[in-house]
């Protein structure tokens, strides 16, 4: 992979010798009028005395899919676990710099990480739905958070289920355990539990990954139809999946063992006319 | 659960394989055959004295005659005490060690060796420990209650043990997802971690209840020999475990009444366990299939 670019070396921006090197950050301009959900500004995240990220700033827009792209290990997931405080659960986990919810300071250590997390749910990898049933899994984050009456209660569990298309599928055996859901339903059970407590965005970190392609199908369906009522963060190795569904890119890269953001743009614009060569390299499949 | 090791059931080599397959054979059958012998030995001895009136009267002329019910009686209530005591403190610190110290921390480090420590002291130990602090020093006397303290210390380590052990082995998905969730620590613990962690803190409670009943060192000393029937906590009480080795040792002849005794004693472990194994799957499928 590397020989292929070495061989036709690309004229770096800086004009440095080797093939590679992170300058400035890239930007492009914004579509329409997009209006700032999440701005992050110079959050560096260390695990001990190792720093993970290193000074990343972005703005997430409102209503739009982001996709963070990049290499393993280049601090994706640790970003996104930096916008609901799963950090938090890390122990030796440090988080500098300043991360905006709707203009408010979330990095703050008198938050209440609870409201928080209502606010910003988060999808998970692997499939996680508690060894409860269908109901129970819907219905104890509802109760957790004072939803008690049962019409209401009904309600939302109905909507959140009939919003990921597993309505029809489960009506019948909401009593019946969840984890005998086949992957795909699993997860979307993930993604209507934590539509219940009506949240403005939703992290998601590989949603599809560990999902047979037919079941990976049906979330992505899911996950573009959530586009306009919240804002979605999306870290994916899928590049042609972050390409059909996202509005915006992030693509990072690894310098000096810590992630860094390389380039942020419309996905389109991202995909088809990168302006640093790391990305070109990363989205032709030259490079990571 | 399919058990996956049936799928190459059939591709044995022909000389190494049956070799092994023979050794492990044996030692399993060894094992069981000990158990066996034990058992027939007990039932040869011990089952021609066994009888409802054994079961249900007093012991007569120490033991030789007469039954054992309110040894039996002295048996559950000392194991009770120990139980109730012990297993909420168990599942406490084994809450603390899995959930809220962090692995291989100076916490957890110090706890743990604590109670490694502890659990590798003799019971003799602890019956002296218990007849010192329970006995003399609370003045709690010879007596059921300082009899069921001391062994709530002697099975404390077991119960945490295998507690932690139960809770470790919940994968963390489900505490990230509970967190991720906004739910708080003790929801989790309460709706998911110990439901799921169910069967494993019933073993070890069994395991527990298991070491309680057989103890007879740590029982001499505060619980006491006295057979009559207990009256109430305070009096003393003798545990199934004390009257084999006093009918052994102390009384001339008293050895049917030994091995009828000890019959019962494994008796009520097979049903104790045979409850946890019922228990443990009825709480299991009570949690996942209600709505």
């Amino acid at each position: 992979m590397m020989s292929a670019v070495d061989d036709k070396p690309t004229p770096s921006r800086e004009g440095a010798s080797s093939a590679f090197t992170l300058g400035p950050l890239v930007a492009g301009p914004p579509c329409c009028t997009p209006q700032t959900h999440i701005s992050i500004k110079s959050v560096t995240l260390s695990y001990g005395r190792i720093p993970a990220i290193r000074d990343v700033s972005l703005d997430i827009y409102k209503g739009c899919i982001t996709a963070l792209i990049g290499p393993s290990g280049c601090g994706k997931t640790s970003l996104l676990s930096c916008l609901n405080r799963l950090t938090d659960l890390i122990p030796g986990c440090h988080v500098e710099g300043r991360i905006a919810i709707d203009g408010q300071d979330i990095t703050t250590p008198d938050l209440d990480v609870q409201r928080l997390r209502r606010r910003v749910g988060m999808i998970f990898q692997k499939p996680s739905p508690f060894p409860l049933s269908i109901w129970r899994n819907l219905e104890m984050p509802l109760r957790e958070h004072g939803v008690t009456r049962r019409d209401e209660l009904e309600f939302r569990i109905e909507k959140a289920l009939a919003d990921v298309g597993l309505w029809a599928e489960v009506k019948d055996r909401l009593g019946s355990a969840a984890l005998t859901l086949s992957g795909g339903q699993q997860q979307r059970l993930c993604i209507a539990r934590a539509l219940t407590l009506e949240p403005s965005t939703l992290l998601m970190d590989e949603p599809c990954s560990a999902l047979d392609p037919l079941s990976s199908a049906v979330v992505e369906d899911l996950i573009q139809s959530l586009k306009g009522q919240y804002t979605v963060v999306i870290v994916t190795h899928n590049l042609a999946q972050a390409r059909r569904i996202a509005n915006y890119a992030a693509f990072f890269w690894v310098k000096e063992r810590a992630g860094t953001l390389v380039e942020f743009d419309q996905c389109r614009t991202l995909f088809d006319q990168p302006r640093h060569e790391l990305t070109a390299a990363y989205v032709k499949g030259l490079q990571g | 659960m399919p058990e996956p090791a049936n799928l190459i059931d059939r591709e044995i080599h022909p000389v190494r394989d049956r070799v092994l397959l023979g050794a492990v054979w044996a030692a399993a059958m060894l094992v069981a055959g000990a158990f066996v012998w034990l058992l027939a030995d007990l039932l040869w001895h011990g089952a021609g004295r066994l009888d409802w009136s054994f079961l249900s009267t007093a012991p007569r002329n120490s033991g030789r005659a007469g039954g054992i019910w309110p040894i039996v009686v002295s048996t559950v209530l000392i194991v009770a005490v120990a139980i109730v005591v012990a297993a909420p403190l168990g599942l406490a610190t084994a809450v603390l060690l899995s959930e809220f110290t962090r692995r291989g921390g100076t916490t957890e480090r110090a706890i743990g060796l604590s109670l490694d420590v502890l659990a590798g002291v003799p019971s003799i130990v602890f019956g002296l420990f218990g007849n010192a602090f329970f006995s003399v020093w609370l003045g709690l006397g010879f007596s059921i209650l300082s009899g069921g303290l001391t062994l709530a210390c002697m099975v404390l380590p077991i119960l945490i043990r295998t507690a932690e052990t139960g809770l470790r082995m919940v994968p963390d998905d489900w505490r990230l997802g509970a967190a991720a969730l906004g739910l708080s620590r003790t929801t989790a613990l309460h709706q998911i971690l110990i439901p799921v962690a169910t069967p494993v803190l019933l073993a070890g409670l069994m395991l527990g209840i298991g070491r309680a009943m057989a103890e007879t060192a740590a029982l001499v000393f505060t619980s006491g020999y006295v057979d009559r029937m207990p009256s109430s906590l305070f009096d003393s009480g003798r545990a199934i475990s004390v009257h084999i080795y006093d009918l052994t040792m102390n009384v001339a002849g008293g050895d049917r009444s030994a091995y009828a005794s000890a019959l019962v004693l494994i008796a009520l472990l097979v049903l104790v366990n045979g409850a946890a194994i019922w228990l443990s799957d009825r709480t299991l499928q009570r949690k996942i299939a209600t709505r």
